[in-house]
């Protein structure tokens, strides 16, 4: 006789599936940031993703290769464009160290004075457009708005709006205006009030939190394997800064906290950054009281500064070493430094090699961002798709930086 | 500080450490390839050392060195809080070459040692072309697949493009100007590794005859 | 009721009423067309690099620089848009897919080169990055700019309203506002430098440009 169906083993009888796969990117609307994923899914969550990156690469370290090492800081501005300033100052500290030199007084506290507020703005960014993904659109347009307020002083500062290619080898492209104090403090008061505006409207929303909390958790050991720093790492409990582990500039003057999170999820990073944008406006402050009036700004090294234009129209000596600094560019002497500051996104490392000439050998920059969108797929293995969207925008990768 | 280090890697390789710099305070070693993954793992474990964060991997290229590779790896110590360069000099890969034990060209993969390093092995080999032995998923990381050539090797020329799309053709309304052309922009000091691409002409910014007047009106 | 005309001034649409219960109305089919189209602009934002900082503020309380001319509302399907933003540089890489979203919109469709990147390659002369957009799709206004303020932009959408209402589909390049401080200051500079220093252009003469192509021996190299 035949043996029944019910002797056969019911494994057996059960379909073959197989993961569907869905490509999100490169152009994907939801994500700020030109990223392509390939998703593997099982149902609606997310068993395996391959990120793929490189959609904005622009070529910099081979561009740095072209020109005089003081043509480098246009391209510096342009990769994390969000704190153009905080690029800028790593650049010039890195190539300060292989010279040599450290800049006046005066000057570093210009340097934090606007690099922090330049962080400010970078946080701002981040938050507001994860807040906007998630639909809370509000809130992205009074940080917009607080922004808007900084640029306002970075533009009476430097010229510029965005990209500011404003601190040079050795100092400053100019002196502090007048009445940067004042407005620095403006500033501060403003786009604090409008701070804790948002925060009231934002961490209180049962929406929000539900879709932060728990979601993209990362232990403080894997965040290290995977070179994480900056707020990312600091979401984990680990309080790594630079600025504190290794204070440059004057930044062992001022008196701030290091924000930790302990779960490691979105929502610790998110408040990491918030919490940050905090102690990057008391840092601000204090700039302001300790901040010298008078003083040079730009280091005493006619090698490596440009003279002043009443000297470049006035004297032969000063044209002279104005044509050589443009056509020649400085000298930097002969050897490699890697030199570390502290960006909106972690450890912003410039690794330089000089082979003594006005051109840089090699330029290599450590971007901050590529380290911890490549936890990512660790973060998001488990979840929802479309707690992607979130989580993507916790991880703050831009694209300048990232893919160089 | 981390001169420490330095100094238990000698004592613990001898032979294998070709060279140690101080350099502004920097403290790099050199060691012999075959030594390289050894000297990384006893960075990562030894209680002394502690290296427990990757930092950054990458290459120097030179070509008018014998070796022409130099692998860059810099290690922190996220307690210790020291900081050290550990450096490798590898030769050219040649199309077909039989492996030779005395110009070697790879090294064992560290991004079992830091998950982190796994990318940036990636991008070595997709910017120099040097490969990682056991390197789980050796694939190019910010260019295409169908990218020939390796850019930032120092005779690849910065202008040389390989399209993905064939470009228009067209009046050129802007009246695009490169921003470099022939020795322009170029510091005297500079090193020219690699000609011109001679590949390149104007032409493919658009035929001169079709461009617009130079004083710049395009039709508005 | 009244007219109502384009912003270059010119009379697009007349309507007329007599008494006090009928009406009708006179125009070319074209123009009323154009006009409906202008204001109707649903737009692409495809917001690669540095640009899109600008592209929020452009969006952000300050400039509204979108929504108060008819194109607030961003569709992020490229088959709902007529409007493609192209904000920020174009990689090769990028090429093929901005290729792709650019043959799914549905005509008419019209595309914007934000910022310098995107209209020639900028300062990005190298293997990885186009040298503009235009030479992977057509391009109607070019906007300049490293990254181009909000103004510039609002400027550009204009020019492309302009340019929507009147049927013309030349390319267009964003002209720098004209700044009165600067002009007057150009004036004094000018009547300073008339006693101060050496030949003088005269009236007659062609103004002096910078650009490479009017030396004959360019052709050459």
């Amino acid at each position: 006789m035949e043996p029944n169906d019910y002797d056969i083993d019911e494994a057996d009888l059960e379909l073959p599936t197989e993961p569907m796969r869905l490509n999100m990117g490169p152009s994907h609307p939801a994500m700020h940031g030109t990223i392509r994923m390939i998703l593997e899914l099982d149902g609606e969550s997310v068993e395996k993703v391959d990120v793929q990156m490189g959609y904005l690469h622009r070529g910099f370290e081979k561009m740095c290769e072209r020109g005089t090492w003081a043509q480098v800081f246009p391209y510096t501005d342009r990769l994390n464009y969000v704190s153009p300033i905080l690029n800028n100052v790593g650049y010039a500290l890195a190539v300060e160290k292989l010279c040599g030199i450290t800049v006046p007084e005066r000057c570093q506290y210009y340097r934090v004075l606007l690099g922090e507020l330049s962080r400010a703005a970078d946080h701002l960014t981040c938050n507001g457009a994860m807040a906007m993904e998630l639909g809370a659109f509000t809130p992205f347009l009074w940080m917009m708005k607080a922004r808007e307020h900084i640029w306002d002083l970075l533009e009476e500062e430097t010229g510029a709006r965005l990209t500011h290619s404003f601190f040079r080898i050795g100092g400053a492209a100019k002196p502090p205006t007048p009445n940067v104090k004042a407005r620095a403090l403006e500033v501060c008061d403003a786009v604090e009030a409008i701070c804790r505006e948002s925060e009231k409207l934002l961490l209180t929303n049962r929406i929000f939190l539900d879709r932060l909390q728990g979601i993209g958790t990362v232990s403080a050991a894997e965040a290290v394997q995977f070179g994480w720093t900056g707020p990312a790492l600091r979401s984990t409990g680990i309080a790594y800064d630079v600025r504190k582990a290794h204070p440059y500039l004057v930044y062992d003057r001022m008196d701030f906290e290091v924000p930790v999170g302990h779960d490691g999820d979105n929502y610790d990073r998110y408040m990491v950054r918030w919490a940050e944008l905090y102690q990057s406006l008391r840092i601000v402050r204090q700039c302001v009281e300790q901040m010298p009036d008078d003083g040079p700004v730009n280091v005493d090294a006619p090698e490596l500064v440009l003279p002043p234009k009443e000297q470049v129209y006035g004297t032969i000596e000063g044209t002279i070493q104005h044509f050589k600094l443009v056509m020649e560019g400085p000298k930097v002497p002969k050897g490699e430094v890697y030199s570390f500051t502290e960006a909106g996104n972690g450890e912003l490392g410039f690794f330089i090699v000089s082979d003594g000439t006005g051109t840089p050998y090699r330029v290599r920059v450590r971007p901050p961002s590529v380290f911890v969108l490549q936890g990512f797929p660790r973060m998001i293995r488990g979840h929802m798709i479309a707690d992607i969207v979130p989580t993507f925008g916790s991880v703050n990768m831009i694209g300048g930086e990232c893919d160089r | 500080m981390s001169a420490v280090v330095v100094e238990r890697v000698k004592a613990q390789f001898g032979s294998k450490v070709v060279e140690t710099t101080s350099f502004r305070g920097d403290e790099s070693i050199v060691v012999e390839p075959a030594a390289y993954y050894q000297v990384a793992k006893f960075l990562r474990d030894d209680p002394a050392c502690d290296m427990s964060m990757f930092i950054d991997i990458t290459a120097v290229d030179y070509p008018s060195r014998d070796a022409r590779f130099e692998l860059v790896l810099n290690l922190y110590s996220l307690h210790k809080a020291h900081r050290v360069r550990l450096k490798t000099r590898l030769f050219e890969a040649e199309q077909g070459e039989v492996a030779d034990a005395t110009r070697p060209t790879t090294v064992p993969t560290v991004s079992t040692l830091w998950a982190g390093a796994n990318w940036f092995e990636r991008e070595v080999w997709d910017m120099f072309g040097l490969k990682f032995e056991g390197h789980p998923d050796l694939r190019r990381l910010l260019l295409y697949e169908e990218f020939e050539g390796h850019p930032l090797r120092k005779d690849y020329s910065a202008d040389k493009t390989q399209p993905l799309m064939p470009y228009r053709s067209g009046p050129d309304v802007l009246g695009k100007q490169r921003p470099f052309l022939g020795d322009e922009g170029m510091p005297f000091g500079r090193k020219d590794w690699a000609p011109r691409d001679a590949s390149w002409s104007d032409d493919s910014l658009g035929d001169p005859e079709d461009a617009p007047p130079p004083d710049g009106t395009a039709p508005v | 009721m009244g007219e109502v005309r384009n912003t270059s001034g010119r009379e697009a649409v007349r309507v007329e009423v007599t008494g006090s219960e009928v009406g009708f109305a006179t125009t070319k089919f074209d123009a009323l067309l154009g006009w409906a189209r202008k204001w109707s602009l649903f737009q692409y934002p495809f917001v690669t690099a540095c640009c899109g900082m600008e592209f929020m503020s452009l969006n952000g309380p300050r400039f509204d620089g979108l929504a108060r001319f008819g194109a607030e509302a961003p569709r992020f399907s490229p088959r709902q848009a007529d409007l493609l933003w192209v904000v920020g540089t174009i990689s090769q890489k990028q090429a093929p897919a901005l290729k792709r979203i650019y043959e799914q919109m549905c005509d008419p469709k019209y595309v914007v080169a934000f910022g310098t990147c995107a209209s020639s390659g900028g300062f990005y002369d190298n293997y990885a990055t186009t040298p503009g957009i235009d030479k992977i799709i057509p391009v109607d206004v070019y906007i300049p700019g490293c990254p181009p303020r909000p103004e510039a932009v609002i400027d550009a959408l204009n020019l492309l309203q302009d340019k929507i209402a009147r049927g013309d589909r030349t390319p267009g390049v964003v002209k720098p506002r004209e700044d009165i401080v600067e002009r007057q200051l150009v004036t004094l500079r000018k009547s300073a430098t008339d006693l101060d220093y050496g030949p003088q252009r005269r009236s007659g003469e062609p103004p002096i440009t910078l650009g490479r192509t009017s030396d004959p021996k360019e052709g050459e190299r």
